[in-house]
């Protein structure tokens, strides 16, 4: 009987791990190695790849890799492909564009020709070690490339020219969005969730309520609703216009305004709920006790209040920058060009200009981001009797 | 005191306001007639309601949306009702890693996921069917069942079943006759939560749905990029409605069974 109890627990559970290892695990490392995965050039080049390995990098390589790249370039029926190859070799050195082209036609005539009697610059070093540095499956240029940085001619990494590259201005960005409605949901949360904690009856009832509704209501509705609210010919425009305090209506939607007001209403929430669930268990009157003693209420309020939630503020501070970093659906309709984040990006690159290896690597940083942001969420919201 | 307290009651209703105003303001633009969603209202009518009836792209999409939701809610709702119930056991090796996997894809962002699970279905050659989006709205649908069903069954006192055992009752008999119907009110919600996560996601949707698959969401969240017609605050309206409807079915449900 003992021993039944761990094999049927396995067994309920068996097919959810199962389950969230074929399609939630694989997925997920499926990102990682797309990320750092860079077959272009070690596909269609496979035996030069093989033998190139092995060359030390001086004077010019064996007649066995000669004999690989030539065997490699007639085995090829696929122009798209090695057309990719060339580009590949041409970023790292110039003038393979048209080496590749003279050597592509000669060799597919002659499969046993000197190839140094194509050119001459395949018996210069430097084109051969533009071979053997991209023929490698794995590469980190997409992930430097993520935080606008790249490998120089000698293999150091370095910052990418100034306007090449916006990613690493998109990261600081979502960054910078996530923490402004951080902070807009503490400023207005916090009170909140005192004033809730410390009224009874229908009163705390309302102001609960009016939290969970638009939980309970879709994501897509709500933004939907500020996309109506916020438009040009919308009811706050209108309103302003009809009162004459403005003559043209305000631009308050397709800009950071928009995102911020609506992702703050969004994730106002999982600031007050958190915070609310901890003033619960402050005795109600320890604020009444420090009053007594002579303490002004706002120094009570510092003294005592402050403190004693400060691990519901911790909490619901993580919580929401965690769920703000990863947002998708409300920049992207409520927000402009400029005010897209790591998400839109990771989509534009995924659906829009089939770069998968570069939607990877940004998928990379933003998933170990909330990864790590959980991690620490996890660690500071369990009982605290239970951690020590 | 005084003065504390008014600010308290002013504050406390603003943000209350900012908190659903949006909500209700979407409610009555459902019905014009117009073909804007602006106030104010020229009259009254169903026009934009009987568009998504009429309109197949939008009655197509309401279809679409009850199907995979419905099946996500079978799958996720017995995959993480078994689950939960695994995760009861006691001395389970590895058991808060178990969790954390079980909740992880709530906080996995859902691009990232969309990204990796598109590659993986096309490599399997079922991207764009039903079959991938069902798989997929489950996996997010999952942390909610097994988080619900688990505090269901973390109420049950444990002495009941032991007593059905006691009393002669088979395993099975206990689960189904004892376990089962105290853990009834954390399923039902748990497939409610599923339900709703189903109907409401678009990012996934957008990654592993092709145009057959257009849901209700990704037809919502495409017109609103295009044009926002009032059939949105139609399907608004629908959604608000029926999660209310939801609500309501589970809070008569839990004051049964209590």
């Amino acid at each position: 009987m003992i021993k039944a109890a761990p094999m049927r627990a396995l067994l309920l559970l068996g097919p959810l791990l199962v389950f969230l290892g074929l399609f939630f695990v694989w997925p997920l490392v499926t990102v990682i190695a797309q990320s750092v995965s860079d077959p272009s050039v070690s596909r269609v080049l496979n035996r030069t790849a093989a033998a190139i390995d092995g060359w030390d990098g001086t004077g010019v390589p064996s007649a066995e890799v000669q004999a690989a790249f030539r065997a490699d370039v007639v085995a090829n029926t696929d122009d798209m492909a090695m057309g990719d190859v060339t580009r590949r070799l041409n970023a790292t050195k110039s003038g393979f564009r048209s080496l590749m082209g003279k050597t592509v036609s000669a060799v597919k005539e002659d499969p046993d020709i000197d190839l140094a009697r194509i050119d001459d610059r395949w018996t210069d070093t430097a084109y051969w070690q533009a071979i053997q540095d991209n023929a490698s499956p794995y590469t980190d240029a997409f992930l430097l490339a993520a935080l606008d940085l790249e490998r120089d001619k000698s293999g150091n990494i370095a910052a990418m020219p100034e306007g090449t590259s916006a990613n690493a201005t998109i990261l600081l960005r979502t960054l910078w969005t996530a923490g402004v409605v951080t902070f807009c949901c503490l400023v207005i949360g916090l009170p909140y969730a005192m004033i809730a904690a410390s009224v009874q009856g229908w009163k705390r009832s309302v102001l609960l309520g009016a939290v969970l509704l638009p939980l309970w209501t879709s994501l897509l509705v709500r933004t939907a609703a500020w996309m109506i609210i916020l438009q040009d010919n919308g009811i706050i425009n209108q309103a302003l216009m009809g009162l004459g305090v403005i003559s043209q209506p305000l631009a308050l939607i397709y800009n950071r305004f928009g995102v911020v007001l609506a992702m703050t209403h969004v994730l106002l929430p999982f600031m007050v709920l958190p915070i609310y669930s901890v003033l619960l268990t402050v005795p109600g009157n320890l604020m009444n006790a420090a009053a007594s003693l002579g303490a002004h209420p706002v120094r009570a309020f510092l003294r005592v209040l402050l403190p004693l939630s400060f691990r519901g503020v911790v909490s619901g501070t993580l919580l929401v920058f965690m769920a703000a970093i990863g947002y998708y659906i409300t920049p992207a309709l409520l927000g402009g060009a400029s005010d897209q984040m790591l998400s839109s990006v990771i989509a534009f690159y995924a659906t829009g200009s089939a770069n998968w290896s570069m939607a990877a690597a940004l998928g990379l940083i933003l998933l170990v981001l909330t990864l790590i942001l959980y991690a620490v969420y996890n660690r500071l919201s369990r009982d605290p009797v239970e951690a020590r | 005191m005084m003065a504390m307290s008014l600010f308290k009651s002013v504050y406390a209703t603003l943000i209350v306001g900012f908190l659903v105003a949006p909500l209700l303001v979407v409610l009555p633009l459902a019905f014009t007639s117009g073909a804007f969603l602006t106030y104010p209202i020229p009259s009254y009518s169903f026009r934009w309601f009987s568009e998504l009836v009429e309109n197949t792209v939008w009655s197509r999409a309401i279809l679409n949306s009850l199907l995979i939701a419905g099946s996500t809610t079978v799958v996720a709702t017995l995959l993480g009702t078994l689950a939960a119930l695994g995760l009861r056991a006691r001395n389970l090796v590895l058991s808060s890693q178990i969790r954390t996997l079980f909740l992880l894809p709530m906080v996995v962002p859902a691009v990232v996921l969309g990204v990796g699970m598109q590659a993986l279905f096309v490599r399997f050659g079922i991207n764009s069917t039903y079959l991938s989006v069902i798989v997929a709205h489950s996996v997010i649908a999952i942390p909610f069942v097994v988080i619900s069903v688990s505090g269901a069954l973390g109420g049950i006192d444990r002495r009941v079943e032991r007593a059905a055992e006691s009393l002669g009752a088979r395993p099975h008999k206990v689960f189904f006759l004892v376990t089962l119907p105290l853990a009834m009110p954390g399923v039902a919600s748990g497939a409610a939560l599923a339900f709703a996560t189903s109907l409401d996601e678009v990012v996934l949707t957008l990654f592993v749905a092709g145009p057959n698959q257009r849901t209700l969401a990704r037809q919502m969240f495409s017109t609103l990029r295009e044009n926002i017609s009032p059939a949105i605050a139609s399907a608004a309206f629908v959604i608000i409605v029926g999660t209310i409807l939801v609500a309501l079915l589970l809070l008569l449900m839990r004051r049964r069974s209590a």
